[in-house]
């Protein structure tokens, strides 16, 4: 049991150089596909991404579901394979795959041992997977009331009760927003599942992303043979904008848990966002920084409110969501989101200090070296930095960037971009309503 | 697709990731401190673990929970480093730190670059024997506590259930409790408490330090005597030895909640390593647990999720190395129209299946080829193999005892599955903990002041 709540680093997951940084190598497939690739011998095994636009952003309004459940459903049957035997195929070799889908970016990935009959093996499976899922009937049918089970579940849930009230508060109807009802399930068809396979696991829009122990040319081959025969895509790779200011609202739900779990927030940036690192330094400094942060002074070590509390900035190819989060026992709720508020602010009317500047950027440069620690954080860079466009020199230019943001730019953004007084608060087990909880 | 409900193949992915232990170094300092180093020079990273052999089996009943309770308080502040500054210096450093509490042991962990070691060192030795233990930040700390066993178990329906089942199967041995202790506890207990159990167990010779990647051990075993050297040993009480009496039959357990979906668990009673290269059964039973759950395809998903559709989730998990015994665990969901009763149904008649009918050579070598393959993977993280290597150490074992473990699993027989399956997987070996799940505003209003008992 971890003691201490895990820091949020939701952001810098993404964002990451006077250090050493791994020689990213580019090229694009004779599929259409860019690839990214780190050559590695270190350790005798090989790590593989492939990426496409067809996260849930991509469902088409009157479809919430589809992508999820097609990307989820990858590994469920090829034309050569059932869903038994993809997993025994892998299983037989040691080699871990899993499906992947956020509201941008869904795929698979693959970890496998390098040598050649393992290697072979979990490619030739992941590219039946990636090129011809067949999606059964009757599988999905199954897989259908397993999601339906599923989303029942979670509406019984306060923290996914807090999360879908959020993500309907902040973004409307836009798809960040988006949350399949068990009657959308239910009309999903396996032609929809086709359809929006073809339209968006196209070879184009694919990003490849390989790290470790092979060859260039090997890599070169690897990632035809993971893209040469995806379908035609063509389908949208650009999310509508999300539109920004919202008007501010608050909702109660009644829930019997003890805790109220609160969250507070409004659309924050994208991706390509200009004041991206200025927001993100600063973010660190109200409550992204671990157990330093502003916000995590005032409610848990100046007054024991809650174990967990923190802000971050979720940035996506449109505008993702700025979230302030904490948990407490309901009889303090209203205390707790009291203090969330005059913290965020203050922060935001006062701005910071030259100190807490220099603190945050102690931490964020000073740490640059655990965010490339491993194949696997470096496999992630791969695919982000694919997916989103960001330059090959992401990495060696991180340190530089982080180092430049100066006191104005970080108070200057977040005056610009975050405004408290029109937010979205969503309270799940709210304290008047304790005991007559009906939580929809 | 497979939601995944437990993560309790930690005990095959733990051994799974055994290496044969080459760069391991190990020290013990004159005061007793065991120091562990693993070179690996992929990145310029460090990983510091101190670990220290006090767990919440370890605590008495009326004061459950403290020794997690102590935990947070170690980040409270000395007469050197006051209250926030360990963690603050650790940020500006670039390092990420945290701890965590088990039944078994306490640990803390910063990872950083190798350049700040020495800090690490300086700030975590500083509290192996200096903490200071003030009653306005402990009073403050046990509120924090007392959410996180909110969050954690009280308004979570499958850890009270998981809880309850501890507390059913464990009459006698302290693996009754839950580790972040009882509420009733925590609303009992003095800052003297936590002072008295730091004062009883955070001694070096209680204690190892585990560092772990771009270091040369004859450095760190430098540091470790300038930073470590001299706190002075003091005796530890001594440890009382639980043996769970014999259970008589089966146990079952309802707990209520406010949940859509049932849920069940049932667990058998199993041992857990205490002889690497002469124990058997252990081995067995963590190869048992690959058989049933170890992929997608196994037993217990391809029947009862994909074949019968009888649950939406299934899980199996048992864990070999403890300081205590151990249990084998099922669980599931039931689907749409089915109970936790077919649910347990098809449980047990894939264990019926298995002790008649035995294990394929096919499927017994997958399970070892995941084992084999996990062993490189594990490779990729420092963190992970410093954890493996204190746990390892904080349970008795030694870190040596790695490799040997790895070959007993490849050495298990489908024979000896059977066998061992038809001893473990008996009634009167078996506690059954039901969730029932109440429609929301039914529910009854949690009032965590008055749980302090789930029997």
């Amino acid at each position: 049991m971890f003691a201490r709540i895990i820091a949020l680093f939701l952001l810098s997951t993404f964002a990451a150089t006077a250090w050493a940084t791994p020689k990213i190598q580019h090229w694009q497939s004779a599929s259409g596909a860019q690839v990214y690739f780190v050559e590695d011998h270190d350790l005798p095994m090989l790590d593989v991404a492939v990426n496409f636009p067809a996260g849930s952003g991509f469902d088409a309004a009157d479809k919430p579901g589809v992508a999820e459940l097609a990307n989820g459903m990858l590994d469920l049957g090829t034309e050569a394979l059932s869903e038994d035997e993809v997993g025994r195929r892998m299983a037989d070799i040691g080699a871990q795959y899993s499906n992947f889908a956020d509201p941008d970016r869904a795929g698979m990935s693959v970890r496998t041992l390098s040598s050649a009959r393992e290697r072979d093996a979990a490619l030739a499976v992941l590219a039946q997977m990636l090129q011809h899922p067949v999606f059964p009937e009757s599988v999905l049918q199954r897989e259908k009331a397993r999601v339906i089970a599923a989303l029942q579940e979670a509406a019984t849930r306060p923290e996914s009760i807090a999360a879908k009230a959020f993500g309907k508060a902040v973004f409307g109807t836009h798809p960040y927003g988006e949350y399949a009802e068990v009657a959308d399930i239910e009309k999903i068809q396996r032609s929809d599942l086709e359809a929006f396979y073809r339209a968006h696991y196209g070879a184009r829009s694919a990003v490849v992303a390989l790290m470790g122990d092979i060859t260039r040319a090997q890599a070169e081959a690897i990632a035809q043979q993971l893209t040469a025969s995806l379908p035609p895509g063509g389908g949208a790779t650009q999310i509508a904008p999300v539109q920004m200011s919202i008007q501010p609202s608050e909702q109660r739900i009644a829930h019997p848990a003890s805790q109220s779990h609160i969250l507070i927030g409004a659309p924050g940036i994208a991706r390509n966002d200009p004041d991206y690192f200025p927001l993100y330094v600063g973010n660190y400094i109200l409550g992204g920084g671990g157990f330093v942060s502003r916000l995590m002074n005032e409610i848990r070590e100046k007054r024991g409110l809650a174990y967990s509390v923190y802000s971050y900035f979720m940035p996506m190819q449109q505008a993702g969501a700025f979230q302030i989060g904490l948990q407490t026992k309901k009889e303090q709720a209203d205390e707790a989101l009291r203090l969330a508020r005059e913290t965020l602010r203050e922060f935001v009317e006062k701005g910071v200090t030259p100190a807490e500047l220099q603190a945050a950027k102690d931490n964020i440069v000073n740490g640059f070296p655990l965010r490339i620690d491993s194949n696997r954080k470096i496999l992630e860079y791969l695919s982000v930095i694919g997916f989103y466009g960001l330059p090959l020199t992401y990495l060696d230019d991180f340190v530089a960037r982080v180092n430049a943001v100066t006191v104005a730019q970080v108070n200057g953004a977040f005056k610009r971009r975050v405004h408290p007084e029109a937010m979205a608060t969503i309270m799940v087990g709210a304290p008047e309503m304790t005991g007559n909880g009906s939580a929809k | 697709m497979r939601l995944r409900l437990l993560t309790i193949l930690g005990g095959l992915a733990m051994l799974a990731a055994v290496p044969a232990q080459a760069e391991v170094f190990e020290k013990t300092l004159g005061n007793g401190l065991k120091v562990v180093v693993k070179e690996d020079h992929r990145a310029p990273v460090v990983v510091q673990q101190v670990w220290y052999r006090a767990g919440s089996m370890d605590e008495q009943s009326g004061t459950t929970g403290v020794a997690h309770v102590l935990e947070h308080m170690m980040f409270k502040g000395t007469k050197q480093v006051p209250a926030g500054a360990f963690s603050r210096l650790i940020a500006a450093a670039g390092g990420r730190e945290n701890a965590f509490t088990t039944a078994d042991y306490t640990a803390y962990f910063q990872i950083l670059h190798r350049s700040k070691l020495p800090l690490a060192m300086r700030l975590e030795s500083d509290r192996m024997q200096n903490l200071q233990l003030s009653k306005q930040e402990f009073d403050k700390e046990i509120k924090v506590v007392m959410e996180e066993r909110r969050m954690r178990t009280d308004d979570d329906p499958h850890a009270l259930v998981n809880e309850t089942l501890m507390a059913t199967a464990y009459q006698e041995h302290p693996y009754h409790h839950p580790v972040i202790g009882w509420m009733d506890d925590l609303l009992a207990m003095r800052d003297s408490d936590a002072q008295e159990w730091y004062q009883t167990w955070y001694a070096p010779n209680n204690a190892v330090l585990v560092v772990a990647g771009d270091v040369r051990a004859q450095e760190v075993f430098a540091l470790a005597q300038r930073y470590y050297g001299k706190i002075p040993r003091h005796s530890l009480p001594m440890r009382r030895m639980y043996s769970e009496p014999p259970q008589a039959g089966i146990k079952r357990v309802t707990v209520k909640a406010p949940a859509r979906l049932p849920y069940v668990v049932m667990a058998y009673h199993a041992p857990t390593v205490r002889d690497p290269a002469g124990d058997e059964v252990p081995y067995v039973l963590e190869v048992l647990a690959g058989i049933l759950d170890g992929n997608d395809s196994a037993r217990l998903n391809k029947a009862l999720v994909r074949e019968q559709q009888v649950a939406s989730e299934v899980g199996a998990g048992y864990d070999s190395t403890e300081r205590g015994p151990g249990m084998f665990v099922l669980e599931g969901t039931p689907s749409e129209g089915k109970s936790v009763g077919d649910v347990e149904a098809a449980l047990r008649a894939q264990l019926a299946t298995l002790i008649e009918k035995g294990v394929s050579a096919e499927e017994l070598q997958r399970v070892k080829a995941q084992v084999t393959a996990n062993e490189v993977y594990k490779r990729d993280s420092v963190f992970y193999q410093a954890m493996q290597i204190g746990q390892m150490e904080a349970i008795g074992l030694g870190d040596q005892a790695i490799p040997v473990m790895l070959k007993k699993i490849q050495d298990v027989t489908p024979q000896q599955l059977q066998a061992v399956a038809r001893d473990i997987f008996r009634d009167d070996n078996l506690t059954v903990a039901v969730l029932d799940p109440q429609p929301l505003k039914d529910a009854p209003k949690h009032n965590p002041e008055m749980m302090n008992h789930v029997r």
